[in-house]
Order: C-alpha cells, then sequence, then structure tokens
C-alpha cells in the first residue's frame, strides 16, 4: 500500500537477510522492542510494540489505553449537559478552549440555541489562541524529538503569554471552562482587546524566528525531510485530519469546508504541504504546516477582534436543559489537531444518553503503523511526535 | 446527493439488505440544514459490500469514514452508527446497523476504510459487539483481562483489579 | 551561594554536622523522572521550561527510573498504568520520594465517582511523600511542593541507626 523510503544505496534490505557495505550477506532476525509506556519522547503514555530487522522497521503495533479516563462513561453519568465541559476540557488537555467548543457548540444544535454574534466572534478569537498555544507545544516537544532543546524553551515563553492571556479571562490556566452551552462563562476582562493585539504584534516576528531556529535549521531538514511519508490516499483513508491530512497535500480545513462557524468570514488560508524539502507528506511538511497555521490564526484573530460586536455573551436558555426525545447530532469542528466530532443522543432527559467522542488523536495515531513501516528505528520518534498526538484524546 | 437521493440509490441496488422502507429522522422535529439527524438502517451482516459501493460509485465518493460509533439502546438493541463524509461531493450520510444483545454480530468495515480498524475495536471493547472479519480484534483502550463492557448501561464495574480496588 | 557569599574573613572550614552535609548536598540535586501521565505533564513541562525554571533547585529530568531521585506523578493513574508505575517505583533506587500532583494522582479526582477504569490515588500502589492539590496545579504549586519535600529531606538522616 505505501511504498518504503528510500535507503542508502549501501543498504539492501530483504526479508532476513542484508547486505554490508562490503558486499557480505549476513543473515538477520526479528527483534521485539518496546517502547514505552514510560518513555521521554512517546509524549505522553503511549506504548509502541515495534519489530525490528536490524535498524529496519519491519511492523509496529501501537498499544493504547494507558490513560483512558472514561469521558463517555462520565457524559452518561452526569445531571446535565453543562457538567461534561470539564470533561471535555480534560480530553485533550493542550487544547481545551476547542474541545470546550465542540462539545458546546453539538449540544446547541441538538437544542437548537442561536448563540449572540459576540460569543461567536470570542470563541473564535479563544480557538485561535489555543490553536497556537496546542502548536506551540507540537512545535517545541517536536524540537527536543530531534535533538534540538532550545526551540523548546522559545515556544513556552510564547505559550505563556498566551496562558496569561485565558487567565485574565477565566482564571485558569490549562483547563478553562469558558465556553459554556449558549454563550461563554462570562465576557471578556477590560484590557483583553488590547493585550491580545499587543500579543498579535510580537508573536508575528516569533514565528519567523522559530522558523529560522528549527524549520529551516539544515540538521532539522535532513532529519526530517522524506521521513515517515504519509501518502495522501492513505490519509484519506484513515481519515486523518488537521495539520496531518493539509501535510499530505491535502487542502482540506472543516473551517472552510464545513463552516460551523464564523470561520469562513474570515480572510485566512488554509495551509498545505507542497514538499518544498522533500516528499509531499513528509514530517517536515506536517511541522511546516503548524508552523503557517500559527500566522493564519494569527490573522483570523486579528480580523476577529477588529470585528467583535458588542452584545450579550449569553443566550437564552432553560436552566434545565432537556433536548427531546431521540434527537440525536453529530458536530465536527476543526480542533488544534484536527477534525474533533461529538455524536450525541438524547433520550429527553436532562443527562446525555450517549456521547461518542471522534478524538482526532486518535484517528490520526491509528496511521502510525502505515507510516513507520519498512523506515529505521531511529526516525520512530520523529514520526511518531509529527503527528503530534495528546493520550488524554488517544484514550479519552 | 441528498440523504432520500442515497437512499432510494442504495433502495434500488441493495433492497433486502435496508430493512427500513425510508429513511429513518431522529426523534422531535429535525431543523433544516442539519442533515445528519436522518439516517439509513442497513442490514449488519452486509455492511462491508454498502460500504465499499458508497465509497467506490463516482456518484457518492464516501471517502472518509468520520465517525464509528456504538451504542447501547437499552432495550436489547446495540447499533454501530457510521458518519460518512465525502471529501469530493461534499455530503454526508449517516448509516445505523442493528444487532441484538443475543446475537452481537456486525460485519467489519476495516478493509473499506482503514480508520475503522481501531474505531471497531473500540466497539468491541466497551460494548462487547463482535465485529466479524475484523482483522485484529482485540480488547483496545482497557485491559485484555477486564471484565464486562463498560458502556453497556448494565455495566457493573468489578470490585478488584489484580488486587487494586477499582471502585473509590 | 547565596548564603555563604562575602561571609567570612578568612579560611573556609565550615562546622556542620554530617547529616546536615548529605542531607544538603541531596536536597540540591533531587533528580527527577521524566515522566508525566496527563494534563499535570503539561503543567510539569511549563515548570521545567523558561518561565519557571525548575531546574534552580536542582531538579533534572532523567529518562531513566535507575538515575533518580524523585517521581512526580503527574496526571490520571489509571489501573493499565498503575502496574508499569509501580513496577518504575521498584527500579528507582533508595533513597527515592514521590510527589504525588494534581488531584488525580492524589484522590481520583474528578474521575473518582464513575471513573471505573481510573485508580482512586497514586498511594494505592506506592508510597507518596507530598500530594499537591490542584486540577492541574499550577506550576508554582510544584515549585511549593518541591521545596516541601526538601525541607523533609533536610529533616532526615541517612546516618543514624534506625530503630
Amino acid at each position: 500500500m505505501i511504498q518504503p523510503p528510500t535507503l542508502p544505496t549501501n543498504y539492501t534490505v530483504k526479508p532476513g537477510q542484508i547486505k554490508t557495505s562490503t558486499g557480505k550477506t549476513i543473515r538477520t532476525e526479528e527483534m521485539i522492542i518496546n517502547m514505552g509506556p514510560q518513555h521521554p519522547s512517546t509524549h505522553g503514555v503511549l506504548r509502541l510494540e515495534i519489530v525490528v530487522d536490524g535498524e529496519i522497521i519491519v511492523d509496529c503495533i501501537p498499544h493504547i489505553g494507558y490513560l483512558h479516563r472514561c469521558f463517555e462513561k462520565h457524559c452518561e453519568q452526569m445531571t446535565n449537559y453543562q457538567q461534561v465541559i470539564p470533561y471535555a476540557d480534560r480530553m485533550d488537555y493542550c487544547s481545551a478552549m476547542t474541545n470546550e467548543w465542540a462539545f458546546a457548540l453539538a449540544a446547541e444544535r441538538l437544542l437548537k440555541i442561536e448563540v449572540p454574534e459576540r460569543v461567536e466572534y470570542i470563541r473564535v478569537i479563544m480557538a485561535e489562541l489555543q490553536r497556537i498555544a496546542s502548536h506551540l507545544i507540537a512545535v517545541g516537544t517536536y524540537g527536543i524529538d530531534s535533538g534540538a532543546f532550545t526551540p523548546f524553551l522559545y515556544t513556552f515563553i510564547d505559550r505563556e503569554k498566551i496562558l496569561d492571556l485565558f487567565e485574565m479571562t477565566c482564571g485558569a490556566r490549562l483547563l478553562y471552562n469558558y465556553i459554556w452551552i449558549g454563550g461563554l462563562s462570562h465576557d471578556l476582562p477590560p484590557k483583553f482587546i488590547e493585550q491580545t493585539k499587543e500579543f498579535v504584534a510580537y508573536f508575528r516576528p516569533r514565528v519567523k524566528m522559530l522558523n529560522d531556529l528549527l524549520s529551516y535549521n539544515e540538521i532539522f531538514v535532513k532529519r526530517t525531510a522524506n521521513v515517515g511519508v504519509l501518502p495522501r490516499e492513505v490519509a484519506i483513508n484513515y481519515a486523518v485530519s488537521g495539520p496531518q491530512l493539509r501535510g499530505s497535500g491535502v487542502n482540506w480545513d472543516l473551517r472552510r469546508d464545513d463552516p460551523f462557524v464564523i470561520d469562513h468570514k474570515l480572510d485566512w488560508q488554509p495551509q498545505v504541504g507542497k514538499g518544498e524539502v522533500g516528499t509531499v507528506g513528509d514530517c517536515w511538511d506536517r511541522h511546516i504546516v503548524r508552523m503557517r497555521e500559527m500566522e493564519q490564526s494569527l490573522n483570523m484573530i486579528e480580523q476577529a477582534l477588529a470585528g467583535l460586536p458588542e452584545g450579550n455573551v449569553k443566550a437564552a436558555i432553560p436552566k434545565r436543559i432537556r433536548p427531546e426525545k431521540d434527537a440525536e447530532i453529530y458536530v465536527r469542528t476543526e480542533a488544534s489537531r484536527g477534525e474533533l466530532g461529538y455524536y450525541i443522543i438524547s433520550d429527553g432527559t436532562a443527562s446525555p444518553f450517549r456521547v461518542k467522542a471522534r478524538g482526532p488523536a486518535f484517528v490520526n495515531l491509528s496511521v502510525l503503523p502505515e507510516i513507520v513501516r519498512g523506515g529505521l528505528i531511529a526516525d520512530l520518534v520523529l514520526t511518531a511526535g509529527s503527528i503530534d498526538i495528546v493520550l488524554g484524546e488517544v484514550d479519552r | 446527493m441528498t440523504a432520500q437521493e442515497i437512499f432510494d440509490v442504495l433502495k434500488a441496488k441493495f433492497g433486502d439488505a435496508l430493512p427500513e422502507e425510508k429513511l429513518s429522522a431522529a426523534g422531535g422535529s429535525a431543523a433544516a440544514g442539519f442533515s445528519l439527524q436522518v439516517w439509513i438502517t442497513i442490514a449488519p451482516g452486509r455492511t462491508k459490500e454498502i460500504c465499499s459501493f458508497l465509497r467506490d460509485d463516482s456518484e457518492m465518493q464516501f471517502d472518509t469514514l468520520s465517525c464509528l460509533s456504538g451504542v447501547d439502546y437499552n432495550n436489547g438493541t446495540f447499533g454501530v452508527v457510521y458518519h460518512l463524509s465525502s471529501m469530493v461531493q461534499k455530503h454526508k450520510i449517516v448509516l445505523k446497523a442493528f444487532c441484538t444483545k443475543e446475537h452481537p454480530h456486525i460485519q467489519s468495515v476495516s478493509s473499506v476504510w482503514g480508520t475503522a480498524n481501531w474505531h471497531e475495536r473500540e466497539v468491541f471493547d466497551l460494548f462487547g459487539v463482535i465485529i466479524d472479519e475484523h482483522p485484529d480484534l482485540r480488547r483496545i483502550l482497557l485491559p485484555d483481562d477486564w471484565e464486562g463492557n463498560p458502556l453497556r448501561k448494565d455495566y457493573k464495574v468489578q470490585e478488584f483489579y489484580h488486587g487494586m480496588k477499582v471502585p473509590y | 551561594m547565596g548564603l555563604l557569599d562575602q561571609r567570612f574573613e578568612n579560611g573556609n572550614v565550615f562546622i556542620t554536622s554530617l547529616d546536615g552535609l548529605l542531607n544538603w548536598a541531596r536536597l540540591s540535586s533531587l533528580w527527577q523522572m521524566q515522566f508525566g501521565l496527563a494534563c499535570c505533564a503539561i503543567e510539569m513541562m511549563a515548570a521545567s521550561a523558561s518561565n519557571f525554571d525548575i531546574m534552580r533547585f536542582g531538579v533534572i529530568p532523567r529518562a531513566t527510573p535507575r538515575q533518580v531521585d524523585v517521581m512526580f506523578v503527574a496526571g490520571t493513574v489509571t489501573i493499565k498504568m498503575a502496574s508499569r508505575i509501580k513496577r518504575l517505583y521498584d527500579q528507582m533506587s533508595e533513597p527515592r520520594y514521590v510527589i504525588s500532583m494534581g488531584s488525580c494522582a492524589n484522590c481520583g479526582g474528578p474521575y473518582w465517582e464513575h471513573g471505573y477504569h481510573v485508580l482512586k490515588g497514586v498511594d494505592r500502589v506506592i508510597p507518596v511523600d507530598v500530594y499537591i492539590p490542584g486540577c492541574p496545579p499550577r506550576p508554582e504549586a510544584l515549585l511549593e511542593g518541591i521545596m516541601k519535600l526538601q525541607e523533609k529531606v533536610r529533616k532526615e538522616s541517612m546516618i543514624r541507626k534506625r530503630a
């Protein structure tokens, strides 16, 4: 299905034997290596069972579930819909705003609530700030994966600035519970708009600096170009989404193609991997898509700030939310990592009958065996890192 | 294509594999524009056939399986819900396959969409629905020797697991 | 060395107990296991990054349990993960400490009631020295927890015979 990446020419591989540079043929055997769940570069508690033949990965079996926190069970047990939001926060903890937004949106559509326009704008601002913060973690830790520690320190400085903005808005640094069903928990604080504008002005040159520091660094390019190539057809077949899908050259962004909010009214462009330094869909493409998306998010924040209307931040909704009996909805949104969907079934009571969370990281990770098979074991960490998984969402 | 047109095509082609005579709609009044509230019921033993048609047909081109969810309807019925979408045609459809608690078998679609593999393992893990013809049907989230299927409505949590107390 | 800077006329002889010296050395270099579980691990990363700089406390992340003094259990411990945490703890060499970071590791946190797969407190499998409340705790809270652990180390004795 998928072509293995090109290997050094003196390194011809056949199953069970290997030809060395001196022309000798050596018999090889497969070996199983266990990586994780405690491993510094699995970004959490992922366990990979790797079958290797020499340095070549023959197969890779991800084992997940080490952070299975029973999200879907909790949704069914809650006494009302609003109580689900904090649990949705904790699913993808690097990108909590987009998670709670997706759930609130799904519940609002189930209840047919229209939210005020000001809410939509604030949600876009928050989600895009969150996207930058999330991509900053992804880029920083990806730097560590590839052996560069410095970018991590720079990205976290910038991320803290975003967290300060969130903190002044809702008091929390990581898990916010700010976007509620039918609106927001409260309005923006004074000076938020000024400070966000300051941040946007500050951050634009920083993206360029990060690009100079990491993306176009020659060592980094050599480590990531042509590595872990995910072809377009495989990506679509595996329903991969987000920067990983766009890295494979598919121009698909739910914010534009299945608009769920005002995003399509703003002026921005989905970023697509073009294979500038290697093949389309390699690790570098996925990385650069994230870097460029941050700039696009800045554009969106600027426009949303400029167009922010006055008004209420809460729709008039009943205290006890009761959707109609047997109503159901699947709403998909573009979270930081891709398509985040919630499938909610109601049974007419105040708590959901069934909630399925379709996390982007879960689906994006399932394609990992396809892309690492046939590659070198040293590239596994880089490939897994470029997917940018968050285990809280993989396991839910 | 609208859901009704897709249903008509499927009904003409796979008549007996579609148990319902018409398109099913969710309870209450489905609001306009939320086409995901209607669905097509398909026979649990023929999901693969129908899904590969939906993927390959030039009118349909459902290249993406957005979501695959298991549901316990709390009346002795389990369901698997397929949310399909097409990047080319830009349309969406929902399929549902139902099975009984006594005979929880549904055919796998992982040979049609690779992404179904893990979703179906999750359905097997959390609901105990056996996915026939699945290449690698193991528990995915819980440990292999876990007792019961947690998202069933009648699930009782086990008291101990390997000497660790499970309830608070 | 702020405590000793420019304090003495001449000479560098300093009298303290052996315990004091050993404990001072131990508490100033508490190496940490680089190991995160869930949301709290992001705050742990933030604590070790630029703004909070956990390394000024001598806390250096190491990837293997055999080189570390302290394990931060940062996040929800699931039942599938609990046996692995126990094994990692067993692989650490004495004297070893555990900081339980966040409500989930303390007592199950928001998952205490319906979380069928969540271990309700990491202290059910390994002993814990310092509990840090919060969901997630701020990086400052983690630093506070480290200082609490340092106080504990300072009061210990490595030399005296135990009863």
